[in-house]
């Protein structure tokens, strides 16, 4: 594929359809500045401040404005996990995820043993994240079939309360905001 | 189209296995052709639901043979080819053979950081919105052979409108060279039940995003 793909870019730039400095640039976003920890620093708000969750609940979209985002987080939904429900976000037909808040997908995400099972079975997919729910917590997944992007708000863990938001931030996983996973609990924070 | 792609509800693809501290890309050609993906698209001579259905019809032994970025490139290759930005030949020989045409504008380095975010789908209404939330509908049976975002199983089925999304580009048009033709987009929840029957697991509730042509008043 090395090979393959280098022969399409070498066309493409030869005709000045694209520029390998704009390639270099965007590989460099998605590998050093866009991913999870965007994600984690709005939920460590969220926890941390009740009106900001109000407003990311009402208006993801805008509401993360307010944290100078490196991308503007388009058609952003958040949605919350309680004890009584819990969200988990697939894409059953591509790969549709957030990539503003979240960077790009995991290998898993995009596997056809997710995006197969999610929908159908929710409870099993989470046992292989190893994540056990109650019997009677209710599962919502939502399948982003549109532009519309969602995020998981996980549970914020016991334990916690004093903590200042950037400490917050290293209790949330990616796999918390997409719904396969839980928040950490202090004592397992890294 | 009803393709391989549509997977939701399929058996037999094994357990989910996530990869512990996965690197963003496995291989450095991943992120040249995921950058070159942003960067042909940035020539506006096709739609993010092209793309998607650029995927879609690869055939089905090699999309379920090809890992994402494979199918990333068969895609960008297949589209470019089909809009006369690189010939066979070219690709055969690995360089240019023939002038470029003209294009209305090409992503630059500095261009970048005001083109991360994605533009917004929203459009103007046509017409008012025909649902409201609480709304019960039922999704259309509807079998394309273009593309659709519809999945196949949520077809026929009852669900309840829970929120209005704004009105949206319309993949089904779009993607078939027939405009953006925007239409209201909805969440519609169903019961696990409803779609996958009295056995399944009765806490869980499926929500997809549905454009008004799919769906009628229940």
């Amino acid at each position: 594929m090395q090979l393959r793909v280098r022969a399409l870019e070498t066309i493409l730039t030869e005709k000045g359809y694209v520029d390998p400095k704009a390639l270099d640039y965007i590989i460099d976003t998605y590998e050093t500045k866009i991913g999870p920890h965007i994600g984690a620093r709005i939920i460590a708000r969220a926890w941390a401040d009740p009106a900001f969750k109000r407003r990311l609940i009402a208006d993801a979209a805008t509401a993360v404005g307010e944290l100078r985002l490196p991308a503007r987080a388009t058609h952003l939904i958040a949605v919350e996990n309680t004890p009584q429900l819990h969200n988990m976000v697939v894409c059953t037909l591509c790969s549709c995820y957030p990539w503003d808040v979240l960077g790009l997908p995991p290998v898993w995400y995009k596997s056809a043993p997710y995006r197969s099972r999610a929908v159908m079975d929710p409870r099993g997919v989470l046992a292989d994240f190893g994540v056990n729910l109650p019997a009677d917590t209710e599962i919502r997944v939502w399948d982003s079939t549109a532009e519309t992007r969602y995020l998981v708000v996980p549970m914020r863990p016991a334990g916690a309360d004093d903590w200042s938001e950037e400490r917050l931030a290293s209790l949330v996983t990616r796999d918390s905001m997409i719904g396969t996973g839980l928040a950490l609990t202090p004592g397992a924070a890294p | 189209m009803n393709g391989v792609h549509d997977m939701g509800g399929m058996h037999g693809f094994g357990k989910v296995e996530p990869e512990p501290d996965e690197a963003v890309f496995h291989a450095p050609w991943e992120g040249r052709v995921l950058a070159m993906n942003r960067a042909v698209g940035y020539l506006g001579l096709w739609s993010i639901d092209t793309g998607r259905f650029s995927r879609e019809m690869l055939p089905p032994h090699v999309y379920l043979g090809s890992s994402y970025y494979k199918k990333w490139t068969l895609g960008l290759e297949n589209l470019c080819l089909q809009y006369g930005l690189v010939g066979d030949d070219e690709l055969a020989a690995g360089r240019a053979l023939y002038p470029a045409k003209p294009v209305k504008r090409t992503l630059t380095a500095a261009d970048v950081p005001k083109n991360l975010s994605r533009g917004s789908f929203d459009r103007p209404p046509p017409a008012p919105a025909r649902f409201r939330p609480g709304d019960r509908v039922r999704t259309r049976n509807i079998n394309p052979p273009g593309h659709t975002r519809l999945p196949r199983y949520a077809r026929g089925h009852c669900g309840v409108v829970e929120f209005v999304r704004g009105c949206h580009v319309f993949p089904d048009a779009v993607a078939n060279g027939k405009g953006e033709d925007p239409q209201w987009l909805y969440t519609v929840a169903f019961d696990g039940r409803e779609l996958w029957g009295d056995a399944a697991d009765p806490t869980v509730k499926v929500s997809i995003e549905a454009w008004e042509p799919y769906l009628e008043a229940a």
